[in-house]
């Protein structure tokens, strides 16, 4: 394809282009128009700049400056599946849906791929993502192929799934923009386990739309572990109903750079919401996360406690916006981030933005950030424990935290892996 | 043995020990009481190794080794053991892999066998029985939430079970009731015996009812400024430091 040689914005603007009239839902008037217009979006902003406040600690221009193709149309050969970690699951691989490497017989529910429901679609795709203000959403909008979309009905408990995404390295550099839908009506019950891997030099842009339903409850685990050479820009759009729960507990801990952004809204009484992760950065890795968090009713809770780990010079963001409305008296709203600095060169930005306009709530928020507690390890010492295992267990120990309050037992366990994982390899070459 | 000769330190540039001179024979237990503020912990740190605390001066010997020069979870392999005044809570850090870790990182260093989860649990829970501590403290994250005698109790199971071959216990009966106290000193009575030594820092002369010291030494201004048996713990509980310096 010519358009290869054009490099960010316009190379993906000329793909969009060449495509639009191939891309999945072509044929679909409201498709097509939510395309357009998020083309019209992208093509007015082109990727954000640090001069644009939500992007101010993150640079972009790496992602800006490359030229990314198309994913492989056929990937061939055995793909490495992650272990699993429930009976279920939707395995993408360069973010198309791939029902032979899937397990999703036997669900009460619908979920697969979205490219061949497109119907379904219809009022949820668009319903919750902002590609007027939020260039990154434009671009998934523009060039979505495919993506999980899962419809739990009124009262049904969808149990545990598993959602897989793996980029297979086709040898240059390549994009995919998966479209994730969610929605759990009235009282339906999810626990999904997101596993991102994957190698080569590549951009996966996931944008997620998830509709909680009136008391319905959707525990969303992350872990994104691609390799040092992936980008991982994902947004996360969810609103919550009346009584409703969404609690996402994200492990970021491999790509070079990851954007982890997430728009909560809560928009009936006491809906709730929970954000909690863990994002580690080694020499030349970039990690950031950044919420933004809705209460639009009155009696919301929402706790949110992040924790940084940064190693060699690195860099790592949390930036916490809260808004409260005027109508959401009684809100709770709860925020900490702590960050450990593992090193003199590293370096993290922290901004929580607290915008309230109700009279009764209880907000607070918190920041931390230093190297290890020379108290804590002259301790362990003290009991005789070398100096780099009683670092070890601090760093764990910090990690470990983040990811305590997971209720869910098989969750739990694979959050910790991933923590451990990356900290087993940090240990070996630091 | 312990052995302190003409030992000076200070912290961050204010000397505190002005030379200390000790001497702990093998299997004897000796007390240090004295004001607030005259250097007890700096003594005990200093002899443990904590960062910070600069020898300007002076040397001490444990069996003939010098202690100063080693790092402290060498000299904790070495048989030193520092029971802190101030416990330090270890948020995420579970009692029990602490606990096993601590053990297990002693006996390796000595060329021992490592305990296995199994072995572990059931010595703890035995020394735990005889500190009459709930077996949930196990599971609990270090200190965390612990009251300021359960952090005590804690402190005593850790040399229980890493038996060391001196101890230094840093006011260890502040904040116990008295059936804590008891039971905190039955551990320390427990460990007496030839290949046991202890110096008891404390300002209570009840303390010593229960832990009867061979040798009482009184601390003040950076230095030991008198020695004696234990009747100079009632002496110094009935007349105050300063009669007793006065008369020194
Ligand atoms: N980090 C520090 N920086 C400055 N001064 C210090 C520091 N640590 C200790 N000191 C000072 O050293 C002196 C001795 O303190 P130390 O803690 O050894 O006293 P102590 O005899 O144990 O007292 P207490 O009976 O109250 O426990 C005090 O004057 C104290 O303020
Ligand atoms: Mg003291």
């Amino acid at each position: 394809m010519t358009t290869a040689a054009q490099t960010g914005a316009a190379g993906f603007l000329a793909r969009y282009e060449g495509l639009k009239d191939h891309l999945p839902g072509a044929r679909k008037p409201w498709l097509n128009a939510l395309r357009a217009d998020a083309a019209v979006h992208f093509a007015a902003r082109g990727f954000p700049t640090r001069r644009v406040e939500q992007w101010k600690y993150t640079d972009l221009a790496p992602v800006a400056q490359a030229s990314f193709a198309e994913p492989l149309t056929m990937v061939d050969g055995a793909i490495a599946l992650p272990v699993p970690n429930a009976k279920h699951r939707a395995v993408f691989v360069d973010g198309r849906f791939r029902p032979d490497l899937s397990a999703l017989e036997g669900l009460a529910f619908r979920a697969g791929g979205l490219a061949q429901d497109l119907n379904a679609a219809e009022g949820l795709l668009g319903a919750l993502a902002k590609p007027a203000t939020e260039p990154l959403a434009a671009l998934n909008t523009m060039l979505f192929e495919d993506g999980l979309l899962l419809d739990i009905p009124d009262g049904v408990d969808g149990g545990l799934l598993e959602l897989v995404s793996i980029a297979v390295d086709p040898g240059r550099p390549f994009a995919f923009h998966p479209r994730h839908l969610i929605r759990l009506g009235a009282g339906a019950r999810l626990t999904l386990i997101e596993t991102a891997t994957g190698r080569g030099q590549c951009l996966h842009n996931p944008v997620f739309e998830i509709t909680v339903a009136e008391g319905a409850s959707l525990t969303h685990g992350r872990m994104l572990q691609e390799e040092v050479t992936v980008f991982h820009l994902s947004t996360i759009y969810a609103t919550i109903a009346a009584g409703g729960t969404y609690d996402n507990f994200t492990v970021a801990a491999g790509p070079r750079l990851t954007r982890n952004e997430i728009h909560a809204a809560l928009t009936g009484p006491r809906a709730a919401c929970h954000m909690n992760g863990a994002q580690m950065a080694a020499d030349g890795q970039h990690v950031d996360t950044t919420t933004s968090l809705d209460h639009a009713a009155p009696d919301c809770a929402s706790r949110q406690t992040y924790k940084t780990v940064l190693a060699g010079r690195s860099r790592g963001v949390f930036q916490g916006k809260i808004h409260v409305h005027r109508v959401a008296q009684k809100t709770d709203g709860y925020q900490m981030n702590q960050a450990l600095l593992l090193s003199e060169e590293a370096e993290i930005d922290s901004k929580p933005q607290l915008e309230i306009y109700a009279d009764d709530v209880k907000c607070s928020h918190g920041a931390t950030v230093g190297a290890l507690d020379a108290d804590s390890l002259f301790y362990l010492r003290s009991r005789g424990i070398p100096e780099s295992q009683a670092k070890a267990m601090l760093v764990e120990a910090f990690l470990h935290e983040a990811v305590e309050t997971v209720t869910d037992d098989t969750l739990r366990a694979a959050l910790t892996r991933a923590l451990d994982t990356w900290w087993a390899r940090q240990r070996k070459t630091a | 043995m312990l052995k302190i000769e003409g030992l000076t330190a200070e912290v961050e540039g204010k000397q505190i020990l002005k030379g200390i001179d000790l001497e702990v024979p093998t299997g004897e237990v000796h007390a240090i009481m004295g004001p607030n503020g005259s250097g007890k912990s700096t003594l005990s740190y200093v002899l443990s190794g904590r960062e910070g605390y600069e020898v300007t001066g002076g040397t001490a010997t444990f069996n003939g080794q010098d202690i100063l020069a080693m790092e402290p979870e060498e000299r904790a392999a070495a048989g030193l053991f520092l029971a802190f005044q101030y416990p330090v809570e270890l948020p995420g850090v579970g009692n029990a892999t602490f606990l096993r870790t601590a053990l297990n990182a002693q006996r390796k260093a000595r060329g021992e066998s490592e305990l296995d989860a199994m072995q572990f649990l059931k010595l703890a829970r035995e020394r735990m029985k005889a500190l009459a501590m709930p077996e949930d403290m196990l599971k609990r994250g270090v200190n965390v939430g612990f009251s300021g005698g359960e952090k005590k109790r804690n402190e005593i199971l850790q040399m229980a079970l890493l038996k060391p071959s001196l101890a230094i216990l840093d006011e260890t009966d502040s904040g116990l009731d008295i059936d804590a106290l008891k039971i905190v000193a039955d551990g320390v009575n427990a460990m007496r015996g030839p290949g046991f030594s202890a110096l008891v820092i404390t300002h209570y002369q009840r303390l010593l009812d229960y832990i009867v010291p061979d040798r009482v030494h009184v601390l003040m201004g950076g230095r030991i400024v008198k020695s004696g048996g234990p009747d100079l713990a009632k002496e110094l509980e009935a007349q105050g430091y300063a009669a007793v310096q006065a008369a020194a």
